[in-house]
C-alpha cells in the first residue's frame, strides 16, 4: 500500500520569509524519494483548521506587520484547533516569526502585545529597534546530533519553568543570546529560529519529521536511507561558517568590553 | 564632512539613486542622458553605494587642493544603498531621489521594509523643494509623499501584454495604507504591477511616464515607448528583462526632471551598454560569455527567465559567497525558481564560498544531472569553459562576480572587456 502523508502549511502568503519554501521541498522532495506521496495544504488567513485533514504541520517567518494579523487569526477557534491536534501529538515545525506566536505571547518593538498559542511555555520580548538582532549563522546541539542554520531575529526568547529546549546552542546566540538554549519542543512540536533553510541542510530532522507523521496517521514510519553526500556537504560548510562567526564575536566582545 | 563638501562645489547639484533592485543600472542609465545633454556626471561606481564610497568617488575627481575641478557643467549621480539613503541625502542635498522598488533583500542589514519605508518618509520630510521620482508599480513607493514644496514624478508600465507571471515571491502584497491585502490587475514580476486596495481605495497612483507598447526581443533588449505629456517616444532598449524597462523609465524620469528634454534622454538610452555585471557580455577563449549579477529571487528569476527564453539548454555558472555585500544569508536561494532548470538545461558548475550550498538547492530543484560542484572559482571557470558549447552564462552574487571579473578578464586579455565598465 502506497504511503501517503499531508502537510498543511501554514500562512503560505504571509509567513514566506527566509527561504522557508525549501522546509516544505526538503519535506516533500525527501518523502518522494522514498515512493511516500505528498499533499501540500496551504492553510492561510481565515482558513478553517482541521486536524484530521492534516498530518504534520509547518509555520515560517515573517514581519512583525503581519505578525499582528497571523496574532488576531489564531485567537479563537483555529487557535484551539491547533493547541489541541499538538496536544494529541500531531508533529509540527514552526520558524522565527511562528515560533514566537506559538509561544505564550511576544511583545514587538512597538505596538501593543501579542497573545500566543501557548504551544511553548516561552515569552518573547523585543528590545527595540535599536538593539542588535541576533543575526549569523548557527549551530545548535539537538540531542548529540547537530542543526545548522541561519538564525535573524529581534526578539529575545525565555523558557518558561514548563518549557523544554530543542538544543543547546554550540555557536551563535538562540534563544536569547545568553543562557545557550534555543528553541523549544513540546510533544511532538518543534520551535526554533533556525532557518537558511533548515530542513534540506538537517536530513535528520527532516527524516524525524516525516517519521512522526507516518506514526501519526498509523502508518509504517520506517524511512529507506537515503544518499544524502551534498546534504552533507553543505552542512559541513555551513557549521564551519558558524564556527568561524563565533571566534569572530568573541574577539569583538573582547576588545569592546569596557574595563 | 568630505561628501557634504565637496557635493556643494558640484554645479548642478546631485540626483540619488536608491532601492533594493536597479539603482546601479538606473545611475548608470541617467548619468548617460545627463551626458547627452552635455553636462558631466560625477557617478560612484557599481558597489560602492554606501557613505565611504560617495566620499571616495568625489574625493578622486578632486584636483591636489582638495577641490573639484572648476565647472559649470558638473553633476552627481549616486547610487545608494537603501538604509544610507536619508545619511546621503542630508550629506548632498539632492535635487532628486529616484526611488526605484523595495524588495526583502539582505534583512540581517536593513530588518524589514516597514522600517525602511518609514525612513525613507523621515528623509522625504527633509528634501524641502526637491523631486521625487517614484516607481509607481511599487505599492510602497507609489505611496510615498512628495516633500515639502517639492513634487513627485511617477513612472511605470501600462501595458497588459507585458504582465508576466503572477506566482513571484509576492513581498509587499499588502496595503500601505490600510493593511489589506492587495489586488492586482496586471503583475510585471514579483509585486511589481497595476493594483488597487478593495478596502480603502488605495491604488497605482497616475503615470506621468508610462511604458507602453512593450516588446521583448530576448536577450538583445526590448523596443518600447514611453507616453509622457501626451506625447510617445519610442526607445530600443538593449538591456534585457521587463525589469530592465523599469529602469529605463526612472532614468527617464530623472533626467527629465533635471532639465534633459526628453528626446536627448530616450536617445541616450538606446545607446546604452550593460551596467557592471548586468548583462554583460564578453568573448573568452573563443566562447561567448554572458554575465548577470543576481542578489536576490525576484532578480534571479528574471535571469533564469530570459536565459531559458534564449537558450534550449543553457550552460550556467553560478557563483554564490556569502560576503557581507552579498548578504550573509544564503537563504534567498531557496526562493528561487531553479524548478525551472529541471526540464532543460546544459552543463551546470556551481562556485563560490557557498557553491555546496547551491548544489543543495538545485539538489531539491530535481536537477542532479550535469552539476558539477568547483568551490574555487578559477578552477570553476576553467571547468565551465571546457564543458559543453555554446553561450555561458555566468549568474554570481557580488562579491563573486569581482573575482570572476578578475579570471576572465585574465583570460580575455583584452583591455575592450573593461570599456565597457564606464559609461
Ligand atoms: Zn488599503
Amino acid at each position: 500500500m502506497t504511503r501517503a502523508i499531508r502537510i498543511g502549511h501554514l500562512y503560505p502568503d504571509v509567513m514566506n520569509l527566509y527561504g522557508d519554501r525549501g522546509n516544505i521541498l526538503a519535506l516533500v522532495q525527501r518523502a518522494r524519494w522514498r515512493g511516500i506521496q505528498v499533499d501540500v495544504v496551504p492553510i492561510s488567513l481565515g482558513d478553517p483548521f482541521r486536524a484530521e485533514t492534516v498530518d504534520l504541520l509547518f509555520a515560517g517567518g515573517d514581519q512583525d506587520r503581519e505578525q499582528r494579523r497571523v496574532a488576531a487569526d489564531l485567537a479563537g477557534p483555529k487557535g484551539d484547533a491547533i493547541r489541541a491536534a499538538i496536544e494529541a501529538g500531531l508533529p509540527a515545525l514552526v520558524v522565527c516569526g511562528s515560533y514566537q506566536l506559538f509561544g505564550q505571547r511576544y511583545l514587538p518593538a512597538e505596538g501593543p502585545e501579542l497573545p500566543g498559542l501557548g504551544v511553548f511555555d516561552v515569552v518573547t520580548e523585543h528590545p527595540g529597534v535599536n538593539v542588535v538582532r541576533c543575526v549569523g549563522n548557527i549551530v545548535v546541539d539537538w540531542n548529540g546530533s547537530l542543526l545548522v542554520g541561519f538564525e535573524n531575529h529581534g526578539g529575545r526568547t525565555y523558557l518558561g519553568p514548563r518549557a523544554a529546549p530543542l538544543g543547546r546552542v554550540v555557536a551563535g546566540y538562540g534563544n536569547n543570546g545568553q543562557d545557550g538554549t534555543e528553541g523549544a519542543r513540546y510533544k511532538n512540536a518543534f520551535g526554533t529560529y533556525l532557518h537558511g533553510s533548515l530542513l534540506p541542510k538537517n536530513p535528520r530532522l527532516t527524516d524525524e519529521l516525516l517519521r512522526l507523521a507516518l506514526q501519526q496517521r498509523g502508518d509504517d514510519p520506517t524511512l529507506a536511507a537515503l544518499d544524502d553526500s551534498v546534504e552533507e556537504a553543505a552542512r559541513r560548510v555551513a557549521i564551519a561558517r558558524a564556527r568561524a562567526e563565533r571566534h569572530a564575536q568573541r574577539n569583538v566582545g573582547a576588545t569592546a568590553r569596557p574595563r | 564632512m568630505v561628501v557634504a563638501g565637496l557635493a556643494g562645489e558640484l554645479a548642478c547639484g546631485s540626483a540619488l539613486v536608491t532601492g533594493t533592485n536597479g539603482k546601479t543600472t538606473t545611475a548608470r542609465l541617467l548619468a548617460r542622458a545627463l551626458h547627452a545633454s552635455g553636462l558631466t556626471p560625477v557617478h560612484n561606481t557599481a558597489g560602492s553605494n554606501l557613505m565611504r564610497g560617495l566620499a571616495a568617488t568625489l574625493a578622486s575627481v578632486a584636483g591636489p587642493a582638495g577641490h573639484l575641478p572648476a565647472s559649470r557643467r558638473t553633476i552627481g549621480v549616486f547610487e545608494v544603498d537603501e538604509a544610507v539613503a536619508p545619511h546621503a541625502a542630508r550629506a548632498v542635498r539632492p535635487r532628486i531621489v529616484v526611488f526605484t522598488n523595495l524588495f526583502r533583500d539582505q534583512l540581517d542589514r536593513y530588518a524589514e521594509l516597514d522600517t525602511v519605508a518609514a525612513l525613507w518618509r523621515g528623509m522625504i520630510e527633509e528634501l524641502h523643494g526637491a523631486t521625487i521620482v517614484l516607481n509607481a508599480d511599487d505599492p510602497l513607493i507609489g505611496a510615498l509623499p512628495a516633500p515639502p514644496a517639492g513634487r513627485r514624478l511617477l513612472y511605470g508600465i501600462a501595458d497588459p501584454a507585458a504582465a508576466g507571471d503572477p506566482s513571484g515571491a509576492a513581498d509587499s502584497i499588502w496595503c500601505p495604507r490600510c493593511g489589506n491585502r492587495l489586488e492586482f490587475r496586471a503583475v510585471w514580476f514579483a509585486h511589481l504591477g497595476d493594483y488597487g486596495c478593495p478596502e480603502c481605495g488605495y491604488a497605482r497612483p497616475p503615470l506621468d511616464f508610462a511604458a507602453v507598447g512593450v516588446r521583448p526581443c530576448g536577450f538583445e533588449g526590448s523596443d518600447l515607448r514611453v507616453r509622457l505629456d501626451e506625447r510617445e517616444i519610442a526607445i530600443r532598449l538593449p538591456l534585457p528583462g521587463i525589469y530592465n524597462v523599469s529602469n529605463a523609465l526612472a532614468a527617464l524620469a530623472g533626467a527629465v526632471a533635471l532639465g534633459v528634454p526628453s528626446e536627448v534622454a530616450a536617445r541616450a538610452l538606446t545607446d546604452a551598454t550593460a551596467a557592471f555585471g548586468r548583462a554583460e557580455r564578453l568573448t573568452v577563449a573563443g566562447r561567448e560569455v554572458a554575465i548577470l549579477l543576481v542578489k536576490n529571487p525576484t532578480g534571479a528569476d528574471q535571469a533564469l527567465r530570459t536565459i531559458l527564453a534564449e537558450e534550449a539548454t543553457p550552460h550556467l555558472l553560478l557563483a554564490l559567497n556569502d560576503r557581507i555585500a552579498d548578504g550573509r544569508d544564503v537563504s534567498w536561494i531557496w526562493d528561487v525558481d531553479f524548478e525551472r532548470l529541471a526540464a532543460r538545461h546544459g552543463p551546470i558548475t556551481v562556485t563560490g564560498d557557498r557553491a555546496d550550498e547551491l548544489a543543495l538547492r538545485l539538489k531539491y530543484a530535481g536537477v542532479a544531472d550535469g552539476v558539477e560542484v568547483q568551490p574555487d572559482p578559477e578552477r570553476a571557470v576553467r571547468r565551465a569553459l571546457a564543458r559543453g558549447e555554446g553561450r555561458l552564462y555566468i549568474l554570481p552574487t557580488y562579491t563573486a562576480l569581482l573575482t570572476l571579473h578578475d579570471i576572465l578578464a585574465r583570460q580575455a586579455g583584452t583591455a575592450r572587456f573593461w570599456e565597457r565598465r564606464e559609461p
